[in-house]
C-alpha cells in the first residue's frame, strides 16, 4: 500500500465520520437555534438560520407549559429507579450465586417480561391500578415501573454478579457469613459500579417512557413526555416554544448522559440479553 | 429459629433465604406478566367493545374483524416494513461507525458519543424534532430544494413495488421512509456500541496472523471479524426487533396514523381503538397480535440463551 493512497483513505474515513457526525448533530442545532430566536424572527422559512440575537422568551414560556410535569417526571423516575435497583440486586445475587434446579428457566420466565409489547398487559393494568385507586396518580405510575422493570434490572444484576468470584462467598461462608451476612458485607459494597449503571439505565427509561404515563395519568399528574406531546399537538403553540419544550425534557437524561455516558454504555452492553 | 428443624429440612436456612429474595418479584411477575396477558386474551375473546365491560364469549369474531379491516392491514404491512428497513439501517449504520472508529481515530470519543446521545433521549422528543425536520414545507427540504429534489416525507401516499392484496396496496409506504430515519437516529448508537464493544473483544492477534498470512485489509473484515460478530448481530436484531414490532411512542408524536394510515402500526391502532374509541375487545387483540409477533423473535432467541440448567 503507497503512503498516498493510505492518506486518502484517511481522508475519506474523516470525512464520512465528520458527514454523519453533522446528520446526528442536525437535530440539536435545529431545537437549539429555533429555541433561542426571539420572535419575530420565527418564520418557517427561516429554520435554519442562526438568531440575530439571543432570547430566552421561549424557554420561559415552556417552563411555564412543563415545570409541573417535569417535577412529576422527578416524583416518578427516582423512587421507581431506587426500588426497581433494590429489587433486582435481591434477584440478581439468588440467581447468580445462590442457584437451584430450575433457576436459568426462572430467570427466563421473569426475563420474558421486558419483551413484551406493554399494550398486552394495559387493559388489565388499568383496571386493576382504578381498582387499589392508584389509577390516575404517581404512585401508580411508580408501581408500574416498578414491577415491568423488574426484568431488566434483574438481568443487568446477575451479569454483574456474575463476575464476582465464587471463592469470594465461599471464604466468607466458611468465617461463618450466611446467606444475608454474604449480601450485605460483600455483594453490596461490590455493587456501587452495578447500582449506578443500572440506576442510570433505569431513570433515562422511566424519563423517557410515554405509554404508560399517557394511559395511566391525566392532566395535573402527567409526566414530562407526556406534557411535552401535548404541547407540540396544540395548534396554539409556536414551534419555538415546542422545541424549548423538547429540549427542557430532554436536558435531564442529557446531562446523565454527559456526565456519566461510560455507565450508560455498560448497561446498554448489560442489558443486551446474552447467555 | 428451629436448629431442631435443621436436620429434617429439604432446605437450609440459607435456601430459605434466597427463596424469600426471590419470592416477590416472581409473584409479581405471574399476575402482572403472564396473568394480566392471559386475561388480556380473555379479553380479546370477548364483546366488550363499548365503555361498560361486557365479558360475554365473542370467540374469534374480533380477530376476524381485525384481519379484514384495511386499518389493521395497513398496519401489519407497515410493521412489517417499518421492521426490516429500521433493523437493516441500524445494522448497516452502526457496523460501518463501528468498523470506523475502530481504527485509532483522532477523536474517537468525541465521534463516538456524538454517535451516541440519542439513546438517551425519549422517542417522544425525537418525534417532536423530526416532524418538524422531515416537514414537507419546510425542514431539510430547504436545503434539498437547491438541488432540485423535495421528497413528501411522512406525508407521501404513495406505495413502493405495491400490488392490491386484501383490502390494501401492499408494498413500501414511502412515508415510512420517514419514521426510519427518526428511529434510525435515535438507536443507531446501540448497534455502534454493541459492535465496538464486539470488535474490541477480538484479539489483535488474529488479524495478525491473517496479515502476516496475505490477507487484504477487506478479506480480514470478510473472513475473519464479520463472521466473530455474528452473535453480536443476534442480539441487536433482537433488541432492535422488539422495540420496532411495539413502535408506538415515536410515530404518536411524529406523525400519527397518517392520511390513508401510511405511518400507522398496530401500537398506535391499540392505544386510539382502546381508549380513544372504548372497542376494548378489538384493542385486546390487536396486543395480543403484537405479543405473538414479538414472540417469534423472542421466545427461541431467550430457550437458546438459556444457560444449561444445573
Amino acid at each position: 500500500m503507497t503512503t498516498t493512497s493510505h492518506y486518502f483513505a484517511r481522508l475519506l474515513k474523516y470525512f464520512i465520520l465528520i458527514v454523519l457526525a453533522l446528520f446526528f448533530l442536525m437535530p440539536i442545532y435545529v431545537i437549539l437555534v429555533t429555541s433561542l430566536k426571539p420572535l419575530d424572527e420565527i418564520s418557517l422559512s427561516q429554520m435554519w438560520a442562526l438568531p440575530t440575537s439571543i432570547d430566552f422568551s421561549s424557554y420561559v414560556r415552556a417552563f411555564e407549559e412543563l415545570g409541573p410535569n417535569f417535577l412529576n417526571s422527578f416524583y416518578l423516575a427516582i423512587p421507581a429507579t431506587l426500588l426497581s435497583a433494590l429489587l433486582g440486586a435481591m434477584n440478581g445475587y439468588v440467581l447468580s450465586k445462590w442457584k437451584f434446579k430450575g433457576s436459568e428457566t426462572l430467570f427466563t420466565f421473569i426475563l420474558f417480561g421486558m419483551f413484551i409489547p406493554y399494550q398486552s398487559i394495559l387493559i388489565p393494568l388499568i383496571q386493576f391500578l382504578d381498582t387499589i385507586g392508584l389509577y390516575n396518580s404517581i404512585w401508580g405510575l411508580i408501581f408500574v415501573h416498578v414491577i415491568y422493570g423488574l426484568p431488566i434490572t434483574t438481568l443487568m444484576f446477575r451479569n454483574f454478579y456474575a463476575n464476582i468470584p465464587d471463592e469470594m462467598l465461599e471464604s466468607a461462608r466458611i468465617d461463618g457469613a450466611g446467606f444475608l451476612g454474604i449480601f450485605r458485607h460483600i455483594i453490596l459494597p461490590l455493587s456501587i459500579t452495578g447500582f449506578v449503571v443500572v440506576a442510570i439505565w433505569q431513570f433515562t427509561n422511566i424519563w423517557n417512557e410515554f405509554l404508560f404515563a399517557v394511559t395511566i395519568t391525566q392532566s395535573d399528574q402527567q409526566p414530562v413526555m407526556v406534557a411535552l406531546q401535548n404541547l407540540s399537538g396544540s395548534q396554539i403553540v409556536q414551534w419555538n416554544v415546542q422545541m424549548a419544550g423538547a429540549f427542557i425534557a430532554a436536558l435531564p437524561t442529557l446531562l446523565v448522559y454527559m456526565i456519566l455516558g461510560k455507565y450508560f454504555v455498560r448497561g446498554l452492553l448489560a442489558g443486551s440479553v446474552k447467555g | 429459629m428451629g436448629t431442631k428443624q435443621k436436620k429434617r429440612k429439604k432446605f437450609s436456612k440459607d435456601q430459605w433465604l434466597a427463596i424469600g429474595f426471590l419470592t416477590p418479584s416472581i409473584v409479581l411477575i405471574i399476575i402482572f406478566v403472564y396473568g394480566f396477558i392471559s386475561w388480556t386474551g380473555y379479553v380479546s375473546l370477548s364483546n366488550w367493545n363499548t365503555i361498560v365491560p361486557d365479558f360475554s364469549f365473542a370467540g374469534l369474531k374480533n380477530y376476524l374483524f381485525l384481519f379484514s379491516d384495511f386499518r389493521f392491514q395497513s398496519d401489519l404491512r407497515n410493521m412489517l416494513f417499518f421492521t426490516i428497513l429500521f433493523i437493516g439501517a441500524v445494522i448497516l449504520l452502526g457496523l460501518c461507525l463501528a468498523i470506523l472508529l475502530d481504527k485509532k481515530i483522532k477523536g474517537e470519543s468525541f465521534f463516538r458519543n456524538i454517535f451516541l446521545f440519542p439513546m438517551a433521549l425519549s422517542f417522544v422528543v425525537t418525534g417532536v424534532v423530526w416532524q418538524w425536520l422531515l416537514n414537507p414545507s419546510t425542514g431539510v427540504n430547504n436545503f434539498l430544494k437547491t438541488f432540485g429534489i423535495e421528497p413528501l416525507w411522512y406525508t407521501d401516499t404513495n406505495i413502493l413495488a405495491g400490488f392490491q392484496w386484501g383490502q390494501i396496496e401492499f408494498g413500501v409506504p414511502v412515508a415510512i421512509i420517514s419514521i426510519v430515519i427518526a428511529s434510525a437516529w435515535q438507536m443507531t448508537g446501540f448497534a455502534l456500541a454493541m459492535y465496538l464493544a464486539g470488535l474490541r473483544g477480538i484479539p489483535e492477534e488474529l488479524r495478525e496472523a491473517a496479515r502476516m498470512d496475505g490477507a487484504s485489509e477487506l478479506q480480514i473484515y470478510r473472513k475473519i471479524i464479520l463472521p466473530q460478530l455474528r452473535p453480536i448481530t443476534a442480539s441487536v436484531v433482537i433488541m432492535m426487533a422488539h422495540i420496532s414490532l411495539k413502535i408506538f411512542d415515536l410515530i404518536y408524536a411524529m406523525t400519527g396514523p397518517g392520511a390513508n394510515f401510511v405511518t400507522d402500526v398496530p401500537g398506535l391502532y391499540m392505544f386510539e381503538t382502546t381508549f380513544r374509541g372504548n372497542y376494548y375487545a378489538h384493542g385486546a387483540a390487536i396486543a395480543i397480535v403484537m405479543l405473538l409477533a414479538v414472540a417469534i423473535f423472542i421466545v427461541p432467541y431467550l430457550w437458546n440463551n438459556r444457560r444449561a440448567d444445573s
